[in-house]
């Protein structure tokens, strides 16, 4: 099936399109945030502060990449592992983050808190750090530049491939793609 | 007594922390194509094609295979007929690191305070390192980075001699099954069983240093190996988790005697950038 070409940032109107098991091709602007990162702004929004980066209808890569080096954007950039950004998610999308790039399993509470915001979870291949690198073609910290690998860069992609895991609808590949295939 | 300057060890592990990060070895290179051939379905086939242009890319361009360039773990075999002149063995190896992690634009991932500062070091130190003394004049550094997604999905678990090889399966299996796809599938699984509570799990993480295509010497225990290899891979979990045949590359079991009262068991598991090498000094 051929890839569905995406636009970041998202609309509405495209996440009710996107379905479990779809691939995608994703362009535009794109964030990251890892643990630490995520931490920071769910303090901010505990104390009632304006964020570093609007997060409305945005895509945030769950990824910390290598240093650059001389004549790259980025270096090796792969997703990190989702489940630990769980304690954050639901806040996240309060904010108006309507998708997430990451690897592995999700809480129920995010995948239910995905339907209910009409967001997406999607993976990226975990490990392709330096495939995945290629489709990004310009990064720039913008927040936390003392976290180091965990600092919030501002990305912008071309075609980055992603497949979605958790749809608007409550799908789940992971879990429908095993019954597929086991034996 | 053979004399060995500590910047004889530290130039080669800064060598092989930028050079295991870069070129993925042959032996899970092949394992991945191998993989793709035998591969049922087509979004596992995707996958693995992805995983192959990676290795590829990251040779090519010098780029690490993955972004999370590890913790890295030193087993050393140590000739005790070696002395170490200018420094001690920590110091040349977390040395190699320093220059290693800085010098190949590698990611430092390693935070001082575990529990509540959580500073990042800066430089990938400290290292981990096990040490053995053995005969002879020389010295084997084996040396993986080793990725946090995957080494979080590890356990230990002491189990009854009364529970036996049907034991040992339903453990590792399980344990497998709710890893799913975190660890980033095609794992390498690394088993350990017998010794004690903190043997059994440095046996697990050894089982990883092997060469994947190589089985356990003895025979039952390569057989075993197999068989949960195959258990694994009929989970149908798949590459990434997202349905297929292929969940995991290979399991390597390290025994160790047991004492009478115990079977301790202990599950080490490895992303498909099963990084390792080793050189002799």
């Amino acid at each position: 099936m051929e890839p569905k070409r995406i636009q970041a940032p998202l609309t509405d109107e495209v996440m009710i399109s996107l379905k479990s098991g779809d691939n995608v091709l994703i362009s535009g602007v794109i964030y990251t945030a890892r643990d630490a990162a995520h931490k920071k702004l769910v303090e901010l929004m505990d104390k009632g502060e304006s964020l570093p980066i609007d997060l409305n209808g945005q895509i945030i890569y769950y990824v910390g990449p290598t240093p650059a080096k001389p004549g790259q954007a980025i270096g090796s950039a792969g997703p990190t592992t989702s489940g630990r950004m769980d304690a954050y998610t639901l806040r996240m999308l309060e904010k108006g983050m309507k998708a997430c790039i990451g690897k592995g399993l999700r809480s129920q509470a995010v995948k239910d808190a995905l339907q209910k915001h009409k967001g997406v979870y999607l993976a990226a291949v975990g490990g392709a750090g330096a495939l995945l690198s290629k489709k990004i073609k310009k990064s720039e910290v913008v927040a936390y530049p003392e976290l180091g690998p965990e600092a919030i860069r501002r990305l912008e992609v071309e075609d980055f491939p992603a497949t979605v895991i958790n749809d608007t609808c409550g799908n789940d590949l992971y879990e429908e793609g095993a019954k597929k295939y086991a034996r | 007594m053979r004399e060995l300057a500590a910047s004889v060890i530290s130039d080669h592990v800064a060598e092989m922390c930028q050079r295991a990060n870069i070129y993925l070895g042959e032996d899970v290179f092949k394992a991945l194509k191998d993989s793709l051939e035998s591969e049922e379905s087509p979004t596992g086939k995707e996958v693995l094609k992805q995983l192959i242009e990676n290795v590829e890319i990251a040779r090519n361009e010098q780029i690490p295979i993955c972004q999370d360039t590890g913790f890295a773990v030193f087993f050393v075999e140590w000739g005790q007929e070696v002395h170490l002149n200018d420094g001690t063995l920590e110091e040349a190896i977390n040395a190699g690191v320093r220059r290693g992690y800085e010098e190949g634009y590698l990611r430092k991932s390693i935070v001082d305070d575990p529990l509540y500062k959580r500073k990042n070091t800066g430089d990938n130190t400290p290292a981990v390192i096990y040490t053995d003394i053995v005969p002879g004049d020389k010295v084997k550094i084996s040396f993986a980075p080793k990725g946090g997604g995957s080494e979080n999905m590890s356990a230990v678990k002491m189990l009854k001699p009364s529970d036996g090889e049907a034991g040992v399966i339903d453990f590792v299996v399980n344990h497998v099954k709710a890893a799913g796809p975190n660890p980033c599938p095609p794992i390498v699984v690394g088993i350990g069983i017998g010794g004690t509570f903190d043997k059994v799990a440095v046996l697990a993480k050894k089982a990883l240093f092997r060469p994947v295509g190589e089985t356990h010497p003895d025979s039952v225990f390569a057989a075993l190996e197999k068989i949960i290899l195959n258990k694994i891979n009929d989970l149908g979990v798949g590459p990434q988790g997202f349905g297929g045949r292929t969940f995991a590359l290979a399991v390597h079991i390290e025994t160790f005697p047991s004492h009478i009262a115990s079977m301790a068991a202990a599950v080490n598991i490895n992303c498909h950038a099963c990084r390792h090498l080793e050189r002799i000094i």
